[in-house]
């Protein structure tokens, strides 16, 4: 990933530590120091909130800036994310897809990519290796060319710790489809600009509306790039969104990121015992791309979409955007809430919902794997006495050893 | 750049003509050569310290720089007064980001330029004293620890001014702000430690440390001439009154920071690499009571009954500072060491 970054030629680099993506930051650290990747700056900044703005900065002053966070990190910068966009800043970063405490927790899910959903930021979620590593590619010449910042979202430790064998691109076709930055407003003491003025209600709507406007130009740009990318690297990555075997299916499964692999499998199993079932990938979730939803789900009766994180009290997120590209279609929309914290998403399970979903068991909203009785436990204990205490604590307390539970009670 | 001393003979007053100058130490307000970084037109108030120290200081530096000058701003009054969407006051490149973060901003900028090898193009951040002492404390803090190629000025009028003057962590004892009322036993600001910025600053060992006053224009001009000969982090502390926080006449903005620093509770001095290198001496010894007794802010301790005790105390802070920096002009003192009230 780190090479992969590097052939992009980023020209400030800010590092944080915070897992998983560390790693990534630390080895681009290591051939900066080596002289390897120059000319470029490698910055050890404080805090997130400072590798933003270490970011921005770099940005309005004309160099390609590149950062990683996960989890906390991305919250606890999040002042500057939203501010990076506002700006129209082409900042690269990539997530780390990690679980938001508390309780704490270091493993994969995408509450912390749904937080920074309304941020304005270009949101692409990789399902393997490869393509994560062409998504970086292809996030700095979509980023510079709309002077929008992209977000590339890779699951925490299923991606990112994952040792695999991928195609690094080469330099020269990295130069070739990345051209140098060329920034549409640049801090130029002979030619001063202001940037940052204060803007009130008289221009406030019009120029958000331009940011959408832009976010709305990818949807006609990224699979443009794709082809483009797809035509230089002889890879298919990018795109807008990924359907597999959904031509007559009545069931299809929509999801983000490596699970899709998972799915992919759940989905092949179930063609060979005859089901009609398939795969929708969504790759760019902001801007959604509702219209190419909407149209590979038009011949499904039931659509379940398994998701990595929920909005607390309201249910799925990714859901509610897949619903309302569909509003006008006859189908049954399934949320499934999976992953949290790390937890596994077995092809086993995968296949029982798509069981589940085929014979009209499953619910509008289901906790794939969860452990009711240890929340019906818990429940009545804070029924019974007042000084309950904390539920993180309590529930791990009756789970006793929690290794081999990771895999969910199935 | 070498500085001569100025030797005034006139008594009675503070306020020295431009007169007695020679040509080129003279203070120049309006020159088609000047460039004017903060333009006319911006918003700010009657007798704003800010706006005033802001014009100085910006405009030293772009001398300094051959005019190759970029500026990022933090959030505050500063910035709220000087860009009103579409106008804008500013003839320099300027950023504006966030309110805590302008000292990461500014290390991004200078990253930029170092890496396209810009080397002659120059940042300065500002930031006011919420922004600088509060909020964007961590991210200074890392610049300065980083030592990066930034000059960092705090344009200090001990509160937050822009949302209506609430206390920073740079607030005076027993000033009042809209958060430390002047009710109760102990009206106004608690005495505490306080946020010793400069000290903070030095404490970083940066190339270069110094404070200034708006009351003296070249004493600031030629400490921001000193801080652009110099790489790396360095740090501009300017104390620059607000009538409207302060309860200060708008005419009495430049009286009220003389004071400051002629009581001694504003030490003006000079420090490279943690170490205090220069101090401006108290031309004339002002009482506390001078400073505080002109200021709405400390209405409280004159009205009825009086608050003597509080004053002594106040008074107490200014003797050690003039202890403590050699303020009257004893040089023998050690004023590197750390030495809380």
């Amino acid at each position: 990933m780190a090479e992969t970054v590097a052939r992009c030629r980023p020209e400030v680099v800010c590092a944080y530590p915070i897992s998983p993506q560390t790693h990534i930051i630390e080895a681009i650290g290591a051939m900066v120091k080596a002289g390897t990747l120059t000319p470029c700056e490698f910055i050890n900044v404080e805090s997130e909130f400072a590798a933003m703005s270490v970011s921005i900065g770099a940005s309005a002053a004309g160099a390609r800036a590149y950062t990683a966070t996960a989890s906390q990190g991305l919250l606890f910068m999040m002042e500057a994310v939203y501010n990076a966009a506002g700006l129209g800043l082409p900042i690269v970063m990539t997530l780390a897809n990690r679980a938001i405490g508390a309780p704490i927790n270091i493993w994969n899910d995408h509450s912390d990519a749904m937080a920074a959903r309304d941020t304005g930021w270009i949101q692409l979620f990789a399902e393997t290796n490869q393509e994560a590593a062409d998504l970086h590619i292809i996030a700095f010449r979509l980023a510079e060319e709309l002077s929008l910042p992209v977000m590339v979202c890779m699951d925490g430790f299923i991606l990112t710790h994952a040792v695999e064998g991928i195609d690094v691109p080469e330099q020269g076709d990295v130069d070739a489809f990345l051209p140098a930055y060329e920034p549409r407003q640049v801090l130029d003491p002979d030619e001063p600009i202001s940037i940052g003025a204060m803007v009130g209600p008289e221009a406030f709507t019009e120029v958000r509306y331009l940011a959408h406007l832009r976010q709305l130009d990818a949807l006609e740009l990224i699979p443009a790039l794709a082809v483009e990318f797809e035509t230089r690297f002889g890879r298919e990555n990018g795109g807008l969104l990924h359907s597999y075997r959904t031509q007559d299916a009545t069931t299809i499964v929509v999801a983000l990121g490596s699970v899709l692999g998972t799915i992919k499998d759940a989905v092949d199993r179930r063609r060979e015992l005859g089901d009609r079932v398939g795969v929708v990938g969504i790759t760019t979730f902001r801007p959604f791309p509702f219209d190419e939803v909407r149209r590979a789900l038009a011949n499904a009766r039931k659509v379940v979409v398994v998701e990595k994180a929920f909005s607390v009290g309201y249910g799925g997120v990714l859901s509610a955007d897949v619903a309302s590209a569909t509003h006008d279609a006859p189908i049954s929309l399934h949320t499934v809430v999976a992953g949290l914290g790390g937890r596994a998403i077995t092809q086993r399970s995968i296949e029982t919902l798509i069981d589940d979903a085929a014979q009209d068991r499953l619910p509008l909203v289901t906790f794939l794997d969860l452990d009711l009785d240890i929340v019906n436990l818990e429940r009545e204990r804070m029924d019974s006495v007042r000084r309950s205490g904390p539920s993180a604590e309590n529930v791990l307390a009756k789970l006793g050893t929690v290794a081999s539970r990771i895999g969910g009670s199935s | 750049m070498t500085r001569r001393p100025v030797h005034f003979y006139q008594v009675g007053s503070f306020a020295v003509g431009n007169r007695l100058l020679d040509e080129v130490d003279r203070t120049v307000q309006s020159d088609s050569r000047r460039s004017d970084s903060l333009d006319s037109g911006h918003r700010a108030c009657q007798g704003c310290g800010e706006a005033l120290g802001a014009r100085y200081a910006l405009d030293a530096a772009m001398r300094a720089t051959k005019g190759q000058l970029i500026a990022v701003n933090a959030t505050g009054c500063l910035e709220v007064f000087s860009t009103p969407y579409p106008e804008t006051s500013w003839r320099i490149a300027w950023l504006h980001s966030l309110f805590g973060n302008a000292p990461a901003v500014a290390t991004g900028v200078a990253a930029a330029l170092k890496v396209k090898g810009q080397r002659d193009v120059r940042v300065v951040a500002q930031a006011g004293d919420g922004g600088t002492v509060d909020i964007g404390f961590g991210c200074l803090s890392g610049m300065f620890e980083r030592n990066d190629d930034v000059l960092f000025i705090c344009y200090d009028n001990e509160a937050y001014m822009n949302t209506g003057v609430q206390r920073s962590g740079a607030t005076p004892p027993a000033a009042r702000t809209a958060t430390t009322e002047s009710v109760g036993p102990q009206p106004g600001n608690v005495f505490g430690q306080g946020k010793d910025m400069p000290r903070l600053a030095m404490a970083h060992g940066i190339p270069y440390v110094a404070t200034a006053t708006v009351a003296d224009l070249h004493d600031l001009e030629n400490k921001v001439q000193r801080a652009m000969e110099i790489h790396g982090a360095r740090y501009l502390h300017i104390l620059v009154p607000c009538p409207l926080g302060w309860g200060s006449a708008s005419c009495d903005t430049i009286k009220v920071a003389r004071l400051a620093k002629e009581t001694g509770l504003f030490p003006v001095f000079e420090a490279e690499h943690g170490v205090v290198t220069a101090v401006s001496p108290i031309r004339h010894l002002a009482s506390v009571e001078e400073y505080l007794s002109i200021q709405g802010r400390y209405g409280h301790l004159f009205g009825t009954p009086a608050r003597p005790d509080i004053v002594a105390r106040i008074q107490q802070i200014a003797d050690h500072n003039i202890a403590h920096y050699g303020l009257l002009g004893d040089t023998s003192r050690d004023v590197t060491l750390a030495v809380s009230v």
